[in-house]
C-alpha cells in the first residue's frame, strides 16, 4: 500500500514511518513546516520547527523513504493561531492541536494524499482505529497516559476511515522508544513535545497579544457577587478554573478564589469561591459524530480536558440546532473553547467545542 | 524505472570532459601559489583553465576570477562595485543577487512576459550614478533580458551593468558589454564549488575574502583547482541547444496548458508550466513519485515549495504557486519529453479524480 506519513521529526511518527516501511508499504514522509520561529528554531521539545524537519529528514535518509517539507506557514497561520487568539478574545480557552487536527492535518493532508494516489495517511497519534461492524471506529489508545483520542475528535468518519494510527496498541512509550531503537532511529532518546509548539518559550499571551491586541487589555477582576476584586492584563491570560495569576484576587478573606467565567465585551475577569464554578449542563457546539447521533438521551462518558479520565454523563442531541447539552452525573467545571469528548468506555462516540454560556 | 532527470537548472550533470579534468587535477595535486615544479604545474592547469574561460565568454584572461560559485561571484561583483552607486536589480533576480544588493535596492519591474520593462529602467537611470544587476536568463522560466538594450542605455547614463549569467552561460550567446558577470561551474556541467567574475579592463574589485592574495588580490584563498579545471572543460564542452529547443517544444505542445514567458526569449532547455488550481508543490511531488525530477521556485535548503516570486513579478497573481519549472540537461535523452508528458497525464488524470 502507498502510505503518506505525517513525520514531525518526533520519535512517534519517525516510528509510525519505520514500522510501516518495515511491513513492506511504499512510504512516503511529508514534514509540515508551521511557523518561521527564527532564532527559536533550534528550540527542542515542540514540535515541527526547524530542528525537528531536520531530524524528520533524517529518520527518512535512515529509512531509505521519499520525504518531502510542506509549507504550511500561511494556512497554519490563519486556521489555528488566529482562531487561538481570537478565541481567547472572546474570553475562551482555545485547543488549538485540535484546530490543526481539524485543517492543516487531517484535511489538507488526506486531500494531498488522494492527490498522490495513496491509499491512507498514517500519523503517530496514540489513539486506535477499529473497524467496525458499522464502519471505522475511533478508540482511546491502549495506554491511557499517552490517549490522544480527546484530541481527534473532530476528524470526521471520511477522513478517519483513510487514517492509520500504527502506534494506538502499544503498552506505552517505553515500548516505542524501544521499537525506535530497534530500527536504527537517531531520534530514539528525543524529547517529548510539549506546550503549544507555535509558542516560543512558554509566552502564549505574547502570541495572543499580537495578533489580538484587545485580548492584552486590562481589566476588572470582579467577585460572582459584584465586588471588584482587582485588576488584569488581559483577558487572554484567564482561563475557567484557574487559581493563579489573580495577585490580590485570589483570596476572599481565608477562601481561595477562582475563575469562574470571562467576560470579553467588559473585559472582566469573574473570579468566586470552588464550590460556585461547577456546572450542571454545559452547551457543546460544533459536533463532529463519530458514531450514529442519538435520538434520545444518551448516557456515556465526557471528557472535559485533555488531562481527565472521563467521566459518567448524559447528553441531549439537538439535531435541529447543532447543539449538544451534556449534564454530567456530578456538576463539573467546564472551560468555554476547550473540547467536551463523548465516549462509550474506550470508544469514541463524538464530541464538541464547550459554548460559553453566560 | 530510472528517473528521469529534468532540474538541469539546479544542476547539470556533470559532462565527461569536466570530470575528467577534475579527476587529472586531483591526481596531479599541488598548489598554485608554490614555488617548486609541482606548484608550476598547478599553476599552468589554473591558468589554462582561466584562458579557457576567457576565450569562451570574451573576456581577458586577466579579468576572469574565479570564486567558489555562483552566489559567491554575484557577491564579490556587486560588493566591490557599488561603493557610490545606487543599485537597481531586476524584479526576478535570483535570491543570491537580491541578498547582495540589499533592501535598499530599486526594483525594475518585468512585463507580463517577464522581460525587463526597458522604459523605467531608462526612468530610473536618470537618478545619479547606478549599479544595474540583471540575469542574462530567469532560472525558473528561463526568459532572457533584453541585455544589450539595457547595456545601451546603462552606457549612455554612465552606469555600471552587472550580469548575472548562472543560468545563462552555455546555453545562450551572452553580451560582452557588461561590466562584470557572474557565472557557476555546476550550472555548466562542470562540479559544484566552483564559479568566475568577468570583469571589464580597468575596473577594481577589492576582495570579499582577503588572504594569500590569489587571483590578485581579489580572492583570497587557495584556489580550488580540480573544481576550476572542471568548469573550464564544461565551458568548453560542444552543446546542441536546437537539440534541446526541439525537446522543449515538444512538452509545451503536449501539456497542453499555460507556459510563463512563452512569448519572450527564453533559454532552448526551460520551460514553466502552470497548471491553474494545483499547488506547485503537489505538482513537484506526483511527478517525483512517478520518477519525474523537476522543481518549482528557487531550490530552498528547506527543501520546501514556495509560491514563485518570479511568477507573482510576472504578474500572476493566485498561479504563481502552480507553476513547475523542466529544465532539460545537456544529456537529456531523445524519449525526455514523452515520458515527462505520460507522467504529466497521469498526474492530471489522477487530479481530476480526486476532485470529482
Amino acid at each position: 500500500m502507498r502510505i503518506l506519513v505525517a513525520m514531525s521529526g518526533g520519535v512517534d511518527s519517525s516510528v509510525v514511518a519505520g514500522l510501516l516501511k518495515a511491513e513492506g508499504h511504499e512510504v512516503i514522509g511529508a514534514t509540515l513546516q508551521l511557523y518561521d520561529h527564527g532564532a527559536a528554531t533550534a528550540r527542542r521539545g515542540a514540535c515541527c520547527a526547524g530542528q525537528d524537519i531536520h531530524d524528520a529528514r533524517r529518520v527518512a535518509d535512515t529509512l531509505d523513504i521519499p520525504h518531502y517539507v510542506l509549507d504550511r506557514e500561511a494556512r497554519f497561520r490563519d486556521a489555528v493561531v488566529q482562531d487561538f487568539a481570537d478565541s481567547y478574545a472572546r474570553g475562551e480557552t482555545p485547543i488549538p492541536c485540535v484546530r490543526c487536527n481539524q485543517s492543516v492535518k487531517f484535511q489538507d493532508l488526506v486531500l494531498l494524499a488522494r492527490d498522490l494516489g495513496v491509499e491512507a495517511l498514517a500519523t503517530g497519534h496514540y489513539a486506535r482505529r477499529v473497524e467496525g461492524p458499522a464502519g471505522v471506529e475511533l478508540h482511546r489508545a491502549a495506554d491511557p497516559a499517552r490517549d490522544q483520542s480527546y484530541f481527534l475528535f473532530a476528524t470526521t468518519a471520511a477522513q478517519l476511515a483513510f487514517c492509520r494510527f500504527p502506534l494506538g496498541g502499544y503498552p506505552d512509550k517505553a515500548a516505542v522508544r524501544a521499537e525506535a531503537l530497534r530500527l536504527g532511529l537517531a531520534v530514539a532518546e528525543k524529547p517529548d513535545s510539549q506546550d503549544i509548539c507555535f509558542v516560543p518559550e512558554g509566552r502564549y499571551s505574547d502570541v495572543v497579544a499580537k495578533f489580538r491586541p484587545d485580548a492584552a487589555e486590562a481589566g476588572e477582576i470582579v467577585h460572582l457577587d459584584g465586588r471588584v476584586l482587582g485588576q488584569h492584563a488581559g483577558i487572554a491570560r484567564f482561563t475557567v478554573g484557574q487559581g493563579r495569576g489573580l495577585g490580590q484576587a485570589s483570596r476572599d478573606g481565608d477562601q481561595p478564589l477562582y475563575v469562574a467565567a470571562v467576560e470579553p465585551g467588559r473585559r472582566r475577569v469573574v473570579v468566586g469561591p470552588r464550590a460556585a464554578l461547577p456546572q450542571a449542563q454545559i452547551e457543546v457546539a460544533e459536533v463532529n459524530w463519530l458514531s450514529p447521533p442519538p435520538s434520545g438521551p444518551l448516557a456515556c462518558q465526557v471528557k472535559l480536558r485533555a488531562r481527565e479520565v472521563p467521566q459518567p454523563a448524559t447528553a441531549h442531541w439537538d439535531v435541529a440546532g447543532g447543539l449538544l447539552r451534556v449534564a454530567p452525573a456530578v456538576p463539573a467545571i467546564a472551560a468555554p473553547g476547550q473540547a467536551c469528548v463523548l465516549y462509550d468506555g474506550d470508544r469514541v462516540l463524538g464530541g464538541g467545542f464547550i459554548r460559553r454560556t453566560a | 524505472m530510472t528517473a528521469l532527470y529534468l532540474d538541469a537548472n539546479a544542476t547539470e550533470p556533470l559532462r565527461p570532459e569536466a570530470r575528467a579534468a577534475v579527476l587529472a587535477a586531483l591526481d596531479a595535486g599541488g598548489n598554485p601559489s608554490s614555488v617548486h615544479g609541482q606548484g608550476r604545474a598547478a599553476r599552468r592547469r589554473l591558468e589554462d583553465a582561466r584562458e579557457a574561460v576567457a576565450r569562451r565568454f570574451g573576456a581577458r584572461s586577466g579579468e576572469v576570477i574565479f570564486t567558489s560559485g555562483g552566489t559567491e561571484a554575484n557577491a564579490l561583483a556587486i560588493h566591490g562595485l557599488r561603493p557610490g552607486r545606487r543599485l537597481l536589480v531586476g524584479s526576478t533576480e535570483h535570491p543570491a543577487v537580491l541578498a547582495a544588493a540589499g533592501p535598499e535596492a530599486e526594483v525594475i519591474p518585468v512585463l507580463a512576459d517577464g522581460t525587463l520593462d526597458l522604459d523605467v529602467l531608462a526612468t530610473l537611470l536618470q537618478g545619479g550614478p547606478a549599479l544595474v544587476c540583471l540575469m542574462a536568463a530567469n532560472n525558473e522560466t528561463g526568459v532572457l533580458h533584453p541585455l544589450s538594450a539595457a547595456a545601451a542605455l546603462c552606457r549612455q547614463r554612465g552606469a555600471l551593468l552587472h550580469v548575472d549569467a548562472v543560468q545563462a552561460a552555455g546555453r545562450v550567446p551572452l553580451p560582452t558589454d557588461f561590466d562584470s558577470m557572474a557565472l557557476s561551474g555546476h550550472k555548466l556541467g562542470g562540479p559544484p564549488g566552483a564559479g568566475a567574475v568577468l570583469l571589464r579592463p580597468g575596473l577594481q574589485l577589492p576582495p570579499l575574502i582577503a588572504g594569500g592574495g590569489q587571483e590578485r588580490g581579489r580572492r583570497g584563498g587557495t584556489e580550488p583547482l580540480p573544481a576550476l579545471a572542471g568548469l573550464a572543460a564544461a565551458a568548453s564542452a560542444p552543446v546542441d541547444p536546437a537539440r534541446l529547443a526541439a525537446l522543449r517544444d515538444r512538452i509545451e505542445a503536449g501539456a497542453d496548458t499555460i507556459v510563463a514567458g512563452a512569448g519572450a526569449p527564453r533559454l532552448p532547455n526551460t520551460t514553466c508550466l502552470i497548471l491553474p488550481g494545483v499547488p506547485a508543490e503537489t505538482q513537484v511531488i506526483a511527478l517525483d513519485l512517478a520518477g519525474i525530477r523537476v522543481s518549482a521556485g528557487a531550490a530552498c535548503s528547506s527543501g520546501k515549495v514556495a509560491r514563485s516570486p518570479v511568477l507573482a513579478a510576472m504578474g500572476f497573481g493566485p498561479l504563481a504557486g502552480c507553476g513547475i519549472r523542466v529544465s532539460l540537461p545537456w544529456n537529456a535523452p531523445e524519449d525526455a519529453a514523452e515520458r515527462f508528458l505520460a507522467a504529466w497525464a497521469a498526474m492530471r488524470a489522477r487530479l481530476s479524480k480526486s476532485a470529482a
